[in-house]
């Protein structure tokens, strides 16, 4: 059936099932790649989108259940945080194969607008659901510390 | 792979491989203007393309077209710095992008076909490179001299811009189009490595694909999305050599956007506008499976097979002295059995592919690992001459190995999906993690029975008996297998850097069903494992420091030792501990013709499991081209050789994978990855590999660590939560 969501604050309208997860809808429909698929049982965190703001695995998610919330995509990230996060991944040379970094970035943006000065642990325990098979986590890490205080100004 | 091996073999290589032969020539300087930039589209629209490597713009971008995959490892970096130095470009104006397939051009020199592996993309690229971007700096320059009408010598060339002592000045860009119509010098002179202003200079060279990296804006294959394309997934067999009896597609075939659903020699393909439908459209499909000739045994069969035979004699893969009669006249024999699990590659992105062609060409995007051997595989599938086939490399999504199959299976799949629809259906063939994680190609499930004698502290025989599949027995590298002996079964322990008179390793080669594969590292992830583990517990039992008991007996291996005193020196070592809880472990081991000593601190959490702290590193790999990257894949190694001895294991349950999905494929999270400190050690010599060598001395720089809290070093891995 038709599916109207707000991605990006544009609604869209989308003839797919009403089981098909958000995160095909994002990449096939709407031609939305940067968010990534990984494992499709939200074990992974590559398919981190914010639904009204909130980090979501949009693997998990059929798009049935979208309703009215605004979902964002990392195509458009925007703020403060954002830039931030972004810069202090370049700088550290985060990305190796690169593919869950969308998912990585959309995590470690959300923790900074909670959290302005994460810990160690505050990052452990908000990256915990985003896999790297390239094991780039001492540089999230430090990237993360990175854009705290660049926010900090 | 092992560079040195395949090197050693390749003209058999190509001289058994049939399908695979291929010229040898190599890009020469005098290929300049060889049409190689008509040809092909990486490089834009270069007005100088100097040859197969560099293409300059009018808009003064360097392009270097990249032979290797870009999986994470580095190359598209790594090889544009060294275009760079010789150009004297600025990092700037730097770009890097996959090469196509041609296998004349873009060879790695040490395999003699398109491929990367065996960490060798720097090792291969090192001169080539150079060469290259200082064939392009000559015909700048000259070009300079014509239009300023001034001697070529005169002019110096500093980041990218030309100067003559006149005051006359210019950049890249402005001389292209002129440089374009030179004949390129047969002869071009490579820097003093005094003069490097690039290559082994610290934050000169960020990494040029970190920003579409951290933006979402990087392409993978999985991100292509063409008009008509179809997205097609496989149904294969639950077990390993099953095969299709009948299916019914009805039911598939009601699935809104399933358009076809097709036989293929792997499986049943279904054919749909969507992953969704595809997937939905595979769920429905009902396929009856023969299994005769299917691998049934479990891992728990094949283990008891492995320790049977590792009691029997082998196949000689090493030997000197007389270990058996020492052996046998001993006391004590010391003995230790380790068991290695399978394991999957598990990149993050699962394989997947692009191909159309019209009956008459092809075009195939995929993150292709072994180009030469992919391109003639698709070529093979859809009866086309090679040159009909056009093979895009892509950005990967991770590999460790999985990308290059010497069978093709992926590209042997794809075109099969995009023969079996017919001609002008694009199809790109996704995998999920599931069809990922039961789909073979693993690390081979390994045992090695370790036997040793001591004698007034001193390590006097060492008998080795290793048991376990060889993935290149029946593929184009069967040649690399000497006497019996696959190489890289047995590479790190049918030669020992330790000093012992009497020595014996043997090989048992076993045939499985399952299809095997390198993973990062090859042979060494398991031999690496096995020999410092048991050194360490020799010498532990002799009552000997973990680090000097090693110096001792590396007499003529100069390079390891320095690596080991480095390792020592960051980490401040002063015993294995345990002080306040945690213990420290050593693991060094030399790999791919890079030296790596690593130690760990390592104390026990919370249900006993093993919580590493921090791991101290030196690496000797030769020249270091790019010291961030070179950090960078040792953070990397030893992250991804840590999640797989803690909790990497592929169990097989009657021919079944257990594990199918990352919820029981455990992998290292943020939580559980130590801090690193690396020390690059400074070389003058060769550049070697980065990629792969960091994996190996972690494991039983763990369990070494563990046998000073009171546990033993664990005999079986995974050393937490393993099943067999």
């Amino acid at each position: 059936m038709v599916h109207s969501i707000n991605v990006n604050g544009t609604t869209h309208r989308v003839d797919v099932d009403d089981d098909t997860p958000l995160l095909w809808v994002l990449r096939d429909n709407l031609g939305l790649t940067g968010t990534k698929f990984g494992c499709g049982v939200a074990q992974c965190g590559a398919c981190t989108v914010y639904m009204d703001g909130q980090p979501l695995r949009s693997c998990s998610l059929p798009v049935s259940a979208v309703g009215d919330a605004r979902i964002t995509t990392i195509e458009a990230l925007a703020g403060k945080e954002a830039e931030a996060v972004q810069a202090a991944w370049v700088k550290h040379d985060v990305p190796q194969c690169g593919y869950c970094q969308s998912g990585q970035v959309m995590s470690a943006i959300a923790l900074l607008k909670e959290i302005r000065k994460p810990t160690d642990r505050d990052i452990d325990l908000a990256m915990t659901g985003n896999l790297c098979r390239c094991t780039t986590y001492v540089r999230i890490r430090a990237a993360i510390h990175d854009a705290a205080r660049t926010l900090e100004g | 792979m092992t560079a040195h091996d395949i090197s050693l073999s390749r003209r058999n290589l190509l001289k058994g491989a049939g399908a695979l032969v291929i010229g040898l020539s190599l890009p020469q300087a005098g290929r300049a203007q060889s049409g190689a930039a008509q040809v092909f589209s990486p490089g834009g629209a270069a007005a100088f393309a100097p040859n197969a490597f560099v293409r300059i713009a009018a808009d003064d971008t360097v392009t270097v077209l990249v032979k290797h995959i870009e999986f994470g490892q580095g190359p598209f970096t790594g090889l544009a710095t060294l275009v760079a130095e010789e150009l004297d470009a600025d990092w700037g104006q730097m770009r890097a992008e996959h090469a196509p397939a041609d296998a004349k051009l873009y060879a790695n020199l040490a395999f003699g076909i398109q491929g990367t592996g065996g960490s060798t993309a720097i090792a291969n690229s090192f001169e080539q490179m150079r060469r290259a971007g200082a064939t392009a700096r000559a015909m700048l320059v000259q070009a300079a001299a014509q239009a300023w009408k001034v001697p070529a010598a005169e002019i110096t060339v500093e980041r990218g811009v030309l100067k003559h002592a006149s005051g006359k000045q210019g950049r890249f860009g402005e001389f292209a189009e002129a440089a374009s119509r030179l004949q390129a010098p047969a002869e071009v002179p490579l820097k003093d490595p005094a003069r490097f202003k690039l290559i082994g200079k610290d934050g000169t060279t960020p990494r040029l694909d970190s920003l579409g990296k951290s933006t979402g804006k990087a392409q993978f294959t999985i991100d292509i999305r063409t008009p008509d394309m179809l997205t097609v997934v496989v149904a294969r067999p639950p077990r390993f050599g099953g095969k299709v009896a009948s299916f019914d597609a009805t039911e598939a075939r009601k699935v809104k956007g399933v358009v076809d659903v097709r036989q293929i020699p792997s499986g049943v393909a279904v054919y749909a506008t969507g992953t969704w439908p595809a997937l939905k459209g595979r769920e429905a499909l009902k396929v009856a499976w023969d299994e005769s000739g299917a691998e049934t045994r479990g891992s728990r069969e094949l283990i008891a097979e492995y320790r049977r035979l590792a009691r029997t004699e082998g196949t000689v893969a090493g030997r000197h002295g007389d270990a058996e009669a020492v052996l046998a006249r001993a006391d004590k024999v010391i003995e230790a059995e380790f068991v290695f699990p399978y394991l999957a590659h598990a990149p993050m992105e699962p394989l997947d592919g692009y191909l159309e062609w019209n009956g008459q060409g092809a075009l195939a995007r995929l993150g292709s690992q072994l180009q030469t051997i992919d391109h003639q595989v698709i070529a093979k599938v859809l009866g086309l001459g090679p040159e009909k086939v056009r093979v895009e490399t892509l950005l990967g999504g991770g590999s460790f190995g999985r990308r290059a199959q010497p069978t093709s299976e992926l590209a042997a799949e794809l075109a099969e999906a995009a023969k079996a629809i017919g001609p002008n259906r694009p199809v790109k063939l996704v995998r999920t993690r599931e069809d990922d994680l039961s789909g073979g190609y693993y690390r081979p499930l390994f045992l090695h029975r370790m036997r040793g004698v001591l004698k007034d502290g001193r390590i006097t025989a060492w008998s080795a008996a290793i048991v376990g599949q060889s993935f290149l027995k029946g593929s184009p590298f069967e040649a690399m297998i000497k006497d019996g002996v696959d190489p890289v079964m047995v590479e790190g322990a049918s030669e020992l850097p330790y000093e012992i008179a009497d020595f014996r390793c043997d090989l048992h080669t076993v045939d499985v069903g399952v299809p095997t594969l390198w993973w990062r590292s090859v042979g060494h992830t398991h031999t690496g494992y096995a020999v410092e583990c048991f050194v360490d517990r020799l010498l532990q039992e002799a009552g000997q420091d973990p680090v000097a008991g090693r110096l001792a007996l590396m007499g003529k291996q100069q390079r390891l030792a320095t690596v080991l005193k480095a390792v020592a020196d960051l980490a401040k070592w002063n015993g294995p501990g345990p002080v306040g809880g945690r213990a420290r472990g050593v693991g060094v081991v030399e790999s791919f013709g890079s030296y790596v000593a690593q130690i760990a601190e390592v104390s026990l959490g919370e249900g006993g499991e093993p919580k590493v702290h921090k791991v101290w590193c030196a690496i000797d790999c030769g020249v270091a081209v790019n010291p961030d990257i070179i950090r960078a894949q040792i953070e990397g190694g030893i992250g991804f050789g840590l999640g797989h001895v803690l909790y990497g294991e592929l169990t097989l349950d009657q021919g079944r994978p257990v594990q199918t999905n990352f919820d029981s494929y455990r992998s290292l999270r943020i939580n559980e990855m130590p801090e690193i400190e690396v020390a690059i050690v400074p070389s003058s010599e060769k550049p070697t590999g980065v990629g792969e060598p960091g994996v190996p001395p972690i494991g039983p720089a763990v369990a070494n660590a563990l046998a000073r809290l009171g546990r033993e070093r664990p005999l079986s891995l995974p050393m937490v939560g393993g099943s067999v």
